[in-house]
């Protein structure tokens, strides 16, 4: 039965699709397969999420070799989340893609686009779904690689040394990552995750596992954009194109926060975490530092997808404080916020992304008057702004209800109150935007805007629309999320 | 029609009002019926839950769990009814206003008005009957950020910067204090289901409750309370039947409403008054109270007069809350009808005196009792109501404050009671002498208002003597949350 | 005197990994950054390999016709996986220089610090 297969039938079709796209050499066919695999991969990840919450974690040997030797693919709550949340993501990026990719890359590269695209989504589905330390390596160089290019994709000359940055800073990151990895199987002998979680408690007190954890949640660090390793993510962010700083904004730092969870719970445990290293503090302090910091920042930004970075790495700061109290509420916060931010930034991306498909920029300045003359995206974006503030009715309510929670749980009433506080700058920021876009007029001399293009506004309103759905009805997202943190601090489930 | 279902569709139905609005927007007579007939239906729907009430009965409902834990719950109880009956009375009155003033003085963007205002009203009406904190909160945000639009209306810089003032303030107050106390509540009582008697006493250290109950009342930004009272003046950049309605009665009541609800359903009435807590907030209100007044006497702009005017009369209602005493709260809550009776008169006034006479200064305003006498007689009586005299409501809901504050031996608070009537009186009644008693410095060329404007104040007005003379209905509800209701 | 010589490899990796980070980082030259990075993955290539060692053990290849007697063989696992890792690095290499060049077209020079300077204007 294939349904048997689905574990690798995710990977596999995503990465046969990118070379056949190459093969074509059409854009519109090689859009096509992106369009359909995306489709694929999603209604796959929905199976395995149901499954694993009706019968328990999913193991699959690939190739029928069996674990420790072979490469297992391992599937819980936890993955199975991040799996849906990447391959929905995907699944409305694609659709979208279309008209930005078509405005902004010259024609001949179409097909190479579709095939990085479905090379990164391989890379990051592959990260989310393996069983197997080393497998992690290699699919997260395959995401980055296939990241680097795709960033470079940009019109703005900047876009190329954004890439290179990113390239240098991932590489460095990644590298981190592989001898951390490196260390453990010296100690360990295995690169089964499982297996390793076991055989770690026996040699967890030497110092070359300190080191080695040190050295991976450094690495992971970098690729999540943690404060204050997060330097290459405005650039990136800001000049890549459009459908490329959706799915990026969505999906990549939420894949890199899934691997640290996995590394510092399942296979080092939260024990070891907590008694032996400072893991807890340190997070802590880097996160709140890092969502003012970047909050800020984002206030004085007048590229608004700069803006929207900057947004982006406070919001890490979110997910990666609610991780870092190490109780199941803090730990549901982090969750909920990976999809709920997914939700946020990839409508607020994708309402830039037809703004930019219209007036060929982002800057504050230009998008005066906006708000009558692109009424449906700009709505879109007042919608998204909302729920990045966390007001209720929206997902962002939720995550920062928990957050709340979790500090209030633990008496840490200042972290409470810095929560909001930094939900305040928010405000600030967001309102800029619908201050200029509704209360001024729109630029004399300039061509009249029109409205988007319903491929662009479809995919968009799904987003904003789940972000207001996902913020009314929470079983799913909460109940997941829930389970899976349960499942990560041992608590069953 | 069952109370349930009453109350689910008295907040559907001004939503479904706001669709229609927008969909007539070509046709401005088919959208002004529109919201006239959303009002008067909104009204019947809320007045049908009158005599269940009344009777005893609690209708409520329970939608779906939006966290685990908590739900969307609807509850029709007496401070309820009186919020929800004043808000659904006064936007009929203030629809009929509008359209006499959007037209006489050319309002462009007059659909995002009347489908703003029907949203407002929505939530308004979800604030009045929440049946838990989470709920009010959701529809306390909603208020707060559907009025944005109606408060910026004139899309000026000057409405732009007023707007911020308005977001900003109330955003930073529901933000930064309501949200935390609710979520702080949630961890110690574990609901936050508004319950007669409170639900905080038996989980919460007298410290946590004491900070909780500062928390609250300072998130409870709607309220005026100083310092974060200048989101009022701030709003009166709007149009002044924005102003009328939403502050003279849906935004500010939306806030006392809250102040009284969560003073006797959260916290607990009798709690309060043996673990202590409110004094705090009782003197915060009490000078918010002074100082209102004082530089009320000294603004030339009517609007911002009664915008001040109004910020002191919300503190009224707080000071009578934090008596936490039988008297205090039924005093509060009758003042919450009656203000709202003599504030939206003396606010439609100060419209009319704009549209006809194209005047905003009270300096200005000399002699113009004869060119435009029921407007003026109007703004007497609601500035009598202010004062607190009879055959004016504000007497009736002050008399009872009085009675709270000499109950619970508050000297101070009689007090300032004393001064604050004494202060209404400097600054309302000179306009009342000029604008009959002085001549004109310029003769008049204009005459009364436009017709639908003046009938709508002179309902208001005589209102406010009616609810003098028949106050029985809003004194009965207001009994039922005191002493006698398990 | 163990610890140094005993543990050559590791010192080698250390110092070949600072290296490595320092031409990252105190190079403006683009390329001369690539080059730093190759030395630091390099580095891990050389940790990875020399804990495979085992000693007395010859290499991962199976030896036809060894009889009965066992054969020790260094462990083939960091070898695969290295080949693997060296793999990525040619391709992070292939992909840094072609940037490189892609930016020399756009900018007209490769020393970051004039880059930055390029990009400020707006």
């Amino acid at each position: 039965m294939i349904a048997a297969h689905y574990p690798a039938l995710q990977i596999v079709a995503p990465l046969i699709a990118a070379p056949l796209c190459v093969l074509l050499r059409r854009g519109t066919l090689a859009w096509l397969i992106a369009v359909a695999v995306s489709w694929l991969v999603f209604f796959i990840a929905i199976q395995l999420l149901q499954q694993v919450m009706a019968s328990g974690p999913i193991s699959y040997e690939l190739g029928g070799w069996a674990a420790p030797w072979g490469i297992e693919y391992r599937i819980d709550s936890v993955n199975a989340f991040v799996l849906l949340i990447v391959s929905g993501i995907s699944a409305v990026v694609a659709p979208y893609a279309r008209a930005t990719v078509a405005k902004e890359i010259p024609e001949d590269r179409h097909y190479l686009f579709y095939s990085a695209y479905l090379l990164c989504l391989t890379g990051l589905l592959g990260i989310v779904i393996t069983g197997d330390a080393f497998n992690v390596f290699v699919f997260l160089e395959i995401s980055s690689l296939s990241s680097y290019v795709l960033i470079s994709l940009g019109k703005d000359r900047k876009a190329l040394t954004a890439a290179y940055q990113y390239l240098v800073m991932g590489t460095i990151g990644a590298t981190f990552f592989l001898i951390g990895v490196g260390l453990v199987y010296a100690m360990t002998g295995t690169l089964n995750m499982a297996d390793i979680a076991v055989r770690l408690d026996a040699v967890e007190n030497t110092r070359t596992v300190l080191a080695a954890f040190a050295f991976i949640t450094v690495g992971l660090g970098l690729k999540l954009a943690l404060f204050p390793l997060h330097l290459w993510l405005p650039n990136a962010y800001a000049y890549a194109p459009s459908a490329v700083t959706v799915f990026l904004a969505a999906t990549a730092t939420k894949v890199a926060l899934y691997t640290m969870l996995r590394f510092v719970f399942t296979l080092f445990g939260a024990d070891f975490a907590l008694n032996v290293t400072f893991l807890a503090g340190f997070l802590m302090a880097l996160a709140i530092v890092g969502v003012f910091a970047a909050s800020i920042t984002a206030i004085f930004q007048n590229n608004i997808k700069r803006m929207l970075a900057y947004s982006s790495v406070a919001q890490v700061g979110y997910m990666v404080l609610g991780v870092s109290f190490f109780s199941v509420t803090g730990l549901t916060g982090g969750i909920v916020h990976m999809f709920n931010h997914a939700m946020m930034k990839g409508a607020l991306f994708m309402a830039l992304g037809a703004v930019f498909y219209r007036l060929g920029t982002v800057h504050l300045d230009r998008m005066r008057g906006l708000g009558r003359q692109m009424p449906l995206t700009m709505f879109a974006f007042v919608i998204g702004g909302f729920s990045l503030i966390g007001l209720p009715l929206t997902v962002g309510f939720i995550s920062k209800w928990y957050l709340i929670l979790a500090a209030l749980e633990r008496g840490w009433w200042p972290i409470a109150g810095l929560v909001l506080l930094s939900s305040l700058l928010a405000v600030a920021y967001v309102w800029r935007v619908i201050e200029v876009a509704y209360f001024r007029d729109p630029p004399e001399n300039h061509p009249k805007v029109t409205e988007a293009p319903l491929s662009l506004l479809v995919p968009m309103w799904i987003l904003v629309l789940a972000n207001i759905y996902f913020g009314i009805d929470t079983s799913l997202t909460i109940g997941v999320a829930e389970r899976a943190a349960k499942s990560l601090l041992g608590l069953g489930g | 029609m069952t109370g349930e279902l009453a109350i689910i569709a008295a907040i559907l139905v001004p939503l479904i009002g706001a669709f229609l609005i927008a969909a007539s927007h070509r046709h401005p007579n088919q959208r002004e019926a529109a919201t006239l007939v959303t009002a008067t239906a909104l009204f019947i729907l809320v007045a049908s839950l009158l005599s269940p009430v009344l009777a005893g009965q609690r209708p409520e409902t329970t939608l779906w769990e939006i966290i685990p834990g908590i739900s969307i719950s609807l509850q029709a109880e007496p401070l309820g009814m009186v919020f929800a009956l004043i808000a659904s009375f006064l936007w009929i009155v203030t629809s009929v206003y509008s359209i006499g003033y959007m037209r006489g003085h050319h309002e462009k963007n007059q659909t995002r008005f009347y489908v703003c205002f029907a949203i407002a009203l929505s939530s308004a009406i979800g604030v009045a009957f929440a049946g838990n904190m989470l709920t009010l909160f959701i529809f306390y945000e909603v208020l707060t950020l559907s009025t944005y639009p109606l408060v910026t209306h004139h899309g000026t810089d000057e409405a732009r910067r007023g707007g911020r003032t308005y977001l900003g303030l109330l955003l930073f107050t529901s933000i930064a204090f309501q949200l935390l106390a609710m979520v702080w509540t949630w961890s110690v009582a574990g609901t936050l289901d508004f319950t007669p008697g409170g639900i905080l006493a038996e989980h919460a250290s007298p410290v946590v409750f004491a900070t909780l109950f500062v928390l609250y009342m300072f998130g409870i930004g709607k309220a005026a309370l100083m310092p974060f009272h200048r989101w009022l003046p701030a709003a009166m950049v709007a149009p002044t039947p924005v102003s009328a309605l939403l502050h003279a009665v849906a935004v500010v009541k939306a806030g006392v409403f809250s102040v009284l609800k969560v003073t006797i359903y959260i916290f607990g009435v009798d709690s309060l008054a043996r673990i202590g807590g409110s004094d705090i907030i009782l003197y915060v209100a009490a000078t918010t109270t002074i100082l209102a007044s004082i530089i009320a006497l000294r603004q030339n702009n009517l609007k911002r007069r009664l915008a001040y005017s109004t910020i002191s009369q919300l503190s009224y209602v707080v000071m009578a809350a934090t008596l936490v005493n039988d008297f205090g709260i039924l005093g509060g809550t009758l003042h919450v009808a009656m203000h709202a009776f003599g504030k939206i008169t003396l606010f439609f006034c100060a419209g009319a005196i704009l549209v006809a006479a194209h005047k905003t200064e009270v300096s200005q305003l000399n002699g113009i009792g004869r060119a435009m006498p029921w407007t003026m007689t109007a703004f007497t009586i609601g500035a009598l109501s202010m004062i607190g005299l009879p055959p004016t409501a504000g007497f009736i809901s002050k008399w009872y404050i009085l009675l709270g504050a000499l109950e619970a031996d508050a000297m101070i608070i009689v007090g300032v009671l004393v001064l604050s009537t004494l202060l209404n009186a400097g600054y309302f009644l000179p306009i009342v002498y000029s604008a009959f008693f002085r001549e004109p410095d310029t003769p008049a060329k204009h005459g009364e208002a436009p017709k639908t404007m003046v009938g709508a104040i002179g309902l208001c007005a005589g209102g406010t003597v009616l609810l003098f003379l028949f106050p029985g209905q809003i004194l009965a509800l207001a009994h039922m949350l005191i002493g006698n209701v398990p | 005197m163990d610890f140094f010589v005993g543990h050559y490899n590791y010192w080698i990796f250390v110092f070949l990994m600072m290296l490595g980070f320092y031409v990252v980082v105190a190079r403006g030259n683009l390329v001369k950054k690539i080059i730093g990075l190759n030395i630091f993955q390099a580095s891990v290539f050389l940790l990875y390999i020399s804990i495979g060692k085992v000693f007395g053990g010859t290499a991962p290849i199976i030896i036809e016709g060894a009889g009965g007697s066992p054969v020790t063989y260094s462990n083939p696992l960091p070898h695969v996986l290295i080949l693997t890792a060296i793999v990525v690095g040619v391709a992070t290499t292939a992909l840094g220089l072609s940037l490189v060049i892609r930016i020399n077209e756009a900018y007209g020079t490769i020393e970051e610090d004039e880059i930055s300077e390029m990009d400020l204007e707006p």
